[in-house]
């Protein structure tokens, strides 16, 4: 089994130079600004004093390269800078704001294959029929409609009209967190199932005509058992690289929303923080949700090798 | 050259792709496709003349209308009628969407074509280019880059392409990493042609559909980045009639007036059911052969 881990090493040093490109990125945010950047983060508060302070901060006298460097430098060391908003190391802001947005990204998660696997089984049992169909709308209209918007019509039906949950904020003691945490998860589990759907039902539909479950149904296997004992495990196999390439798209969503449901995630820090044009936050919030994305890529071709016999990522094929 | 070699080339082109045999109008996703967008489009540019109501100009006499014979969807908190303010709506948002994708294909597929014919260092520069952007969530660098570059129509074109040109590069170079080996392509350059011609001339015709397939699914992600934008505040400023700011301005009135938040986002759905269906339609048609 541990033998089959061998290419971990080999593929995080591949991700080393993808990390490096990641911190230019995020340094170059800043000098995209038009003009002097301290000049255009402090606004209407700017004082020449104060742009100066702000530029010594930023270390913005110095030449670009250098400013890269000792950015990258102060990054080693673990800091990112102080908010311009709350005057507090950026690092605890973020570290406080990540186990929100991780535990929403899990609930989002559960929820979305609690929707998908069945309606994926529905599918592909009768492909072409009406509950196929059915299926197909649910997807193509999943697709179509914004985040955001799905979850102002949860929070009008759930929320408003039903009173069943709450209609935004985090809760305060640990059972409640669930509770609140429903009506976005569910959000982004809508957003995020018509593409597992899609994949699941079509590697069912490969796995149903495929001997091994012809055999099994020939020795009496059938329905929930055949699903779970013979089909499912074989079925999921494609989906675990499509999850996780939707896991990166889903962070991204759920940016947004948290901003709708009051979250004080990782999605609610960086969007206030644009309106304050508080630049160290958002570079610190940027560069740790691509570093989760390339984590999670990691992850997902470790699952993918842990749950497939066949796929042999330390072979030279590959790398 | 010789011209008989060059005859000889151009007769071992790969045949076009075996078409399905049924017309494209007996193709009834695509159809659909078709229509809906059609409609919409037609929709957006006819605005001025299908409603008698300026979407722009405030009467707070008549705020917050519930829908009525001369204001079908009721009006808005400053007046505004709401189905003006979603035709309007749609000028800003599907040209924006439309228009957007065109840098990133142009830009993506040309970078992706060239890195998977020529490979080498090119190929290895631009797949870790695209793999560094790939580690950002489309909305998080779309966001950023638009507060960025300034709110504003030009800069979400510039911060739609540099997001998502990624694609196209990733589509077709794994196009190219195919092609390049194919008989049609290696007679071409054994009889002589330049690289050039060989890109151009044969191979791109015969990978550019999957690029165009994608095509139609990244305009609904670009319009939905468009009306995200509105939604946050950070798109097109208002009073421009806009769907995602109207969604912002509607989600104050959620208890008492919900279409106002719900008709917008309605709005954006069957533009994404159109586009979709349009393109699983075109997929049908350029290559029959992938679907299963």
């Amino acid at each position: 089994m541990l033998d089959r881990l061998r290419f971990v090493p080999a593929r995080l040093l591949q991700s080393v130079p993808v990390v490096f490109g990641v911190t230019v990125v995020v340094f170059f945010m800043v000098h995209l600004l038009p003009g002097n950047p301290a000049l255009t983060i402090l606004g209407q508060t700017a004082t020449p004093d104060r742009v100066a302070a702000l530029n010594t901060q930023l270390g913005l006298d110095k030449p670009l390269v250098d400013q890269y460097f000792i950015f990258l430098g102060r990054l080693f060391r673990g800091s990112l800078g102080d908010s311009l908003t709350y005057q507090r190391p950026v690092l605890e802001l973020v570290l406080q704001a990540i186990p929100i947005t991780l535990s929403l990204l899990v609930f989002a998660l559960v929820l979305s294959l609690v929707i998908s696997v069945p309606l994926a089984a529905l599918a592909a049992t009768a492909p072409g029929r009406g509950r196929d169909l059915a299926v197909r709308v649910f997807t193509l209209l999943g697709q179509g409609m914004p985040q955001f918007w799905v979850g102002i019509m949860l929070i009008l039906l759930l929320g408003v009209k039903l009173r069943l949950f709450p209609v935004g904020g985090y809760g305060m003691t640990f059972g409640e967190h669930p509770y609140y945490l429903f009506l976005p998860a569910l959000t982004l589990a809508i957003a995020m199932s018509p593409t597992t759907i899609r994949s699941l039902r079509a590697s069912t539909i490969n796995v149903l005509g495929s001997d091994y479950v012809g055999t099994a149904r020939s020795k009496g296997a059938a329905g929930v058992s055949l699903f779970r004992g013979h089909v499912l495990r074989n079925a999921a196999i494609p989906t675990v690289s499509i999850i996780g390439v939707n896991l990166g798209y889903l962070v991204g969503g759920s940016l947004v929303i948290e901003k709708v449901f009051a979250i004080p995630g990782l999605g609610s820090l960086m969007i206030n923080a644009i309106f304050t044009r508080d630049f160290p936050t958002i570079q610190a919030v940027a560069l740790f949700v691509a570093l989760f994305v390339i984590v999670v890529g990691i992850l997902t071709d470790v699952v993918y090798t842990l749950i497939d016999p066949r796929v042999d990522l330390s072979s030279k094929e590959r790398a | 050259m010789t011209t008989a070699v060059a005859t000889a080339a151009r007769a071992m082109r790969r045949p076009a792709r075996s078409r399905s045999l049924r017309p494209w109008y007996r193709n009834g996703t695509l159809v659909a496709g078709l229509v809906i967008v059609g409609l919409l489009l037609l929709a957006a540019v006819l605005a001025p003349l299908l409603t008698p109501f300026d979407p722009i100009e405030q009467d707070l006499q008549n705020a917050l209308q519930s829908p009525s014979g001369s204001h079908w969807l009721g009006t808005d908190k400053y007046g505004r009628d709401v189905l003006t303010r979603l035709l309007y709506g749609a000028r800003v948002d599907l040209r924006i969407g439309f228009l957007a994708v065109l840098i990133p294909f142009v830009v993506g597929s040309v970078l992706g074509a060239l890195a998977g014919y020529f490979g080498g260092w090119f190929d290895v520069v631009v797949m870790r280019i695209v793999d560094v952007f790939f580690a950002f969530p489309f909305y998080v660098l779309v966001i950023v880059l638009v507060f960025v570059l300034g709110a504003g129509e030009s800069s979400i074109y510039l911060a739609i392409a540099a997001v998502s040109w990624v694609s196209y590069a990733k589509i077709m170079r794994g196009e190219l990493l195919v092609a390049k080996k194919q008989d049609y392509v290696v007679a071409a350059r054994l009889g002589g042609m330049s690289h050039g011609r060989v890109l151009i001339r044969h191979i791109t015709p015969n990978v550019l559909s999957q690029a165009l397939i994608y095509a139609m699914s990244d305009i609904v992600m670009d319009i939905m980045a468009i009306v995200t934008l509105g939604y946050l505040g950070l798109g097109i400023a208002p009073p421009t009639a806009e769907w995602g700011s109207m969604i912002l301005d509607g989600q104050e009135f959620i208890t008492t007036q919900f279409l106002q938040a719900t008709i917008p986002g309605l709005a954006v759905v069957v533009t994404s059911l159109g586009l979709s269906l349009l393109g699983d339609g075109l997929s049908d048609l350029l290559s029959p052969e992938r679907r299963k």
